[in-house]
C-alpha cells in the first residue's frame, strides 16, 4: 500500500513535469502548426541556466526566476530569428530546420558549459521528506513539483479561457488571417506564445535537473514522450495535454514498478525478467498506437479546427 | 541533347561517378577509412532512397524507418550468432520479416494522417527498439558482435572491402532504378495521386489503401536490405541502429537532398555524412588562416556550423539541394 501511494505520487509528478513540456509544444503545434523538435533544447537550456544562476546568486528561488526569464528571452529570440520564417511551411521543413537547431544548441551548451553535466543543488528546506499521511513520508521537492505544475496548469487555463490575450490566442488558432485583419499584431502574439512555451519547457528542465543532472541531450528522450502526450491528448488541446500527461506519467511509472511482479504471476521468473523491462518501456507507445488506431485524432481533439 | 545537360544532371552524374571510382582512389592513396566511410554512406543512402519512396512520392512521412534497419541487422546478427551464416538464408529472411513488419504496422498506421502518421510510425519503431534492448541473449543494450559476415558459398566474398563496397553500390543503383520505375508506373501514379488527393482517387475507383500499403511494404523490404548490409559492414548490431535519431537522420538526408527526385536522397546522404566528416577539418583550416594559435580543439564544435546550415537549407532552398540545382538552370 505504501509503495502504491509512493509510486502513484511519482507517476503524478512525472506526468505533471511532462505536462509543462507538452503545454508549450501543443500550443506551438496547435496555434502556429509548427513541429518543434528543438523544444527539448529549451528544456535543456532552462536546466543549465538554473544551475548557473543559483550557483551565482546563491539563492535557489532567485536563480530559478532568473533562469525562467532567460529561457523566455532565448525562446523569443529563437522565434524571431528562425521559427517565424518556418510558419506555413511543410512539416518536413520544420523537422529538418529544428533538427538543425538541436545540433546547434547541443554544441553551444558544450562550448559554454563544457561536456560534463551540471548539478542543481537544492536548498535544505526542499531537500527533506514531509509526512503526507501518518507514517507516509514523501520527498518535499517532488511534492513541490506537483504543486508548482498544478498552479501553472490552473494559471494557463485561466489565462487562455478568461483573459483577452487568451481569447486572441484561441482566435489565432482558428483563423490567423481574420485575427490579423481585425488589427491584432499576430506576429507579436506568436512570439509571446513561443516564449511562454519555452519558459515552461525551461521550468520542466530545471525541476528535472535537481533530481537528475543538467546534461547535454537531456531534452531529446523526454521530447519524444512529450510528443506522445500531445498526440494522445489531441494536438492543440491544453486540456487534452493535461489529461494525457498525467495518464502517461502514471502508466509509465506504475508499469515500471508493478509489471515485473504481475508478469511473474503469469510467466516463469526467467521469462518475466526478460519481458518485463521491454514491456514497461514499450507500454506508453503501445497505448499511443492503440489510441491512434481507435481515435486517429487523439482523445481530446481541439475544437474549432 | 540540351535537355540532358542541366546542372542538376551533371551533379547527379558526378556523384554517381565519384561513388563508382572511389575504391580505386582510396586504394591509390592508401586511405582505408575513406572506403569504410563511403560504404556507410552508400548503405544509408539505400535507406534514404527507400524512405523517399513513401515520404516524397507517397506522402507517408515515416519517423520509424530505422526500425527496418534494425530488423534487417538483427536477422543477420541473430542467425550468425546461432551458427547460420549463409547469406542465402539470412538475406531473404531479413527481407521477408521487414516486409511482414511493414505490412502489419502499415495496415494500422495508414488509418491515420499527417502528424499522427509520423508519431504512430515512431511508436512502432520505439517498440522494436525496446524489444532489441530486452534481447539479453543477443547482447541487449550493448549489442552483439558478428564474427562471420554473410556467406555466399564461393560466389562472392563479403570480407573483401572493395567487393563489399561495389555490392552495396550495386544495390543502391538497383534501388534507385527500382524506385524510378515504380514512380513512373501506373502503380506509382496511383500512390502519388493518393498523396495529392486521396478522396478523389477513391472516387474514381482506386482502392488507394491497398496501393499505399503495398508501397509502404516495398519501402520496408528495401530498407531491411539496407539493414542487412549495415550489419555486415559494421560486423556489429545494437539497438542504437534503430534509435529514433537515426530515423530523424534518414528524414534529414531525404529532405536535404530533395524529395522530389529519385536521386535526391543519395545526394542528401552523401552531403550530410561527408559534411559530418569534413567540417572539423574545414574549421581548422579556416581558423588557421585567421590565427596562428593552436585551434585543434575548435574542431569538436562542427555541429555548431552544421545545425544552422540545415536551417539555412530549409529557409532558402526549397526542395533541398536538388531543388537548388534545378533552380540554377531556370536562372
Amino acid at each position: 500500500m505504501l509503495l502504491l501511494v509512493e509510486q502513484f505520487l511519482n507517476g503524478l509528478q512525472f506526468g505533471l513535469l511532462l505536462f509543462l513540456l507538452a503545454a508549450g509544444l501543443t500550443l506551438v503545434f496547435g496555434i502556429m502548426d509548427l513541429v518543434n523538435l528543438a523544444h527539448g533544447s529549451l528544456y535543456m537550456i532552462g536546466a543549465y541556466f538554473a544551475a548557473t544562476f543559483t550557483a551565482l546568486t546563491g539563492n535557489f528561488i532567485g536563480g530559478v526566476m532568473l533562469a525562467l526569464i532567460a529561457t523566455l528571452i532565448v525562446g523569443m529570440a529563437v522565434e524571431v530569428i528562425a521559427m517565424r520564417r518556418l510558419y506555413g511551411r511543410d512539416h518536413l521543413d520544420h523537422v529538418l530546420g529544428t533538427f538543425g537547431l538541436i545540433l546547434f544548441f547541443n554544441e553551444l551548451v558544450r562550448l559554454i558549459w563544457g561536456p560534463a553535466g551540471m548539478n542543481l543543488t537544492l536548498p535544505p528546506w526542499l531537500n527533506t521528506a514531509v509526512e503526507i499521511a501518518p507514517g507516509v513520508y514523501y520527498s518535499a521537492y517532488r511534492l513541490s513539483i506537483i504543486v508548482v505544475a498544478l498552479v501553472v496548469a490552473l494559471f494557463l487555463y485561466l489565462v487562455i479561457m478568461r483573459t483577452r490575450i487568451g481569447m486572441l490566442i484561441r482566435a489565432g488558432a482558428s483563423n490567423r488571417e481574420m485575427v490579423g485583419a481585425l488589427g491584432i499584431n499576430i506576429k507579436l502574439l506568436y512570439t509571446f506564445v513561443f516564449g511562454v512555451g519555452a519558459a515552461l519547457a525551461g521550468l520542466a528542465g530545471l525541476m528535472q535537473a535537481a533530481i537528475l543532472t543538467a546534461q547535454i541531450g537531456m531534452g531529446e528522450n523526454i521530447l519524444i514522450l512529450a510528443f506522445v502526450v500531445i498526440i494522445i491528448g489531441g494536438i492543440g488541446s491544453i486540456r487534452g495535454a493535461f489529461m494525457a500527461s498525467i495518464f502517461v506519467g502514471l502508466i509509465d511509472t506504475i508499469g515500471r514498478a508493478f509489471l515485473p511482479d504481475m508478469l511473474k504471476a503469469v510467466l516463469s521468473p526467467a521469462a518475466a525478467a526478460t519481458v518485463a523491462p521491454a514491456l514497461s518501456s514499450m507500454l506508453i507507445y503501445l497505448v499511443m498506437a492503440f489510441v491512434l488506431v481507435l481515435r486517429p485524432e487523439g482523445l481530446f481533439p481541439a475544437t474549432g479546427k | 541533347m540540351n535537355d540532358l545537360l542541366t546542372v542538376r544532371n551533371i551533379v547527379v552524374a558526378a556523384v554517381a561517378g565519384v561513388l563508382l571510382i572511389l575504391p580505386i582512389y582510396a586504394q591509390a592513396i592508401g586511405n582505408l577509412f575513406l572506403l569504410s566511410l563511403f560504404t556507410r554512406i552508400v548503405i544509408l543512402a539505400i535507406a534514404a532512397v527507400s524512405l523517399n519512396l513513401i515520404m516524397g512520392f507517397g506522402g507517408m512521412v515515416s519517423f520509424g524507418h530505422a526500425a527496418y534497419l534494425g530488423i534487417g541487422g538483427y536477422v543477420v546478427g541473430i542467425l550468425a550468432h546461432e551458427g547460420v551464416s549463409s547469406g542465402f538464408v539470412q538475406w531473404p529472411l531479413a527481407m521477408v520479416l521487414s516486409g511482414l513488419f511493414a505490412l502489419v504496422i502499415g495496415a494500422l498506421c495508414l488509418r491515420t494522417r499527417g502528424v499522427y502518421f509520423i508519431m504512430i510510425t515512431l511508436a512502432f519503431a520505439q517498440m522494436v527498439y525496446y524489444v532489441a534492448v530486452a534481447l539479453d541473449r543477443y547482447g541487449g543494450d550493448d549489442g552483439l558482435t558478428i564474427y562471420r559476415r554473410s556467406q555466399f558459398a564461393d560466389a562472392i566474398d563479403l570480407s573483401n572491402k572493395t567487393v563489399f563496397y561495389y555490392l552495396c553500390l550495386g544495390v543502391l543503383f538497383a534501388a534507385v532504378y527500382l524506385v524510378w520505375r515504380i514512380v513512373n508506373s501506373r502503380f506509382g501514379m496511383v500512390v502519388q495521386g493518393a498523396r495529392s488527393n486521396d478522396r478523389r482517387m477513391r472516387t474514381i475507383g482506386f482502392p488507394t489503401f491497398r496501393y499505399r500499403l503495398a508501397c509502404f511494404v516495398i519501402a520496408g523490404v528495401l530498407c531491411g536490405l539496407a539493414g542487412v548490409l549495415l550489419a555486415n559492414h559494421t560486423d556489429f548490431i545494437s539497438p542504437a541502429m534503430m534509435h529514433w535519431t537515426r530515423s530523424g537522420d534518414l528524414i534529414v538526408m531525404a529532405v536535404l537532398g530533395g524529395m522530389g527526385s529519385v536521386f535526391g536522397p543519395v545526394i542528401g546522404a552523401v552531403a550530410l555524412l561527408v559534411l559530418e566528416e569534413a567540417l572539423p577539418y574545414l574549421i581548422e583550416f579556416v581558423g588557421g588562416i585567421f590565427t596562428s594559435q593552436d585551434i585543434t580543439t575548435a574542431r569538436e564544435y562542427w555541429q555548431l556550423i552544421l545545425g544552422p546550415m540545415l536551417l539555412l537549407v530549409v529557409l532558402f532552398a526549397r526542395g533541398g539541394i536538388d531543388g537548388l540545382l534545378a533552380d540554377i538552370r531556370r536562372g
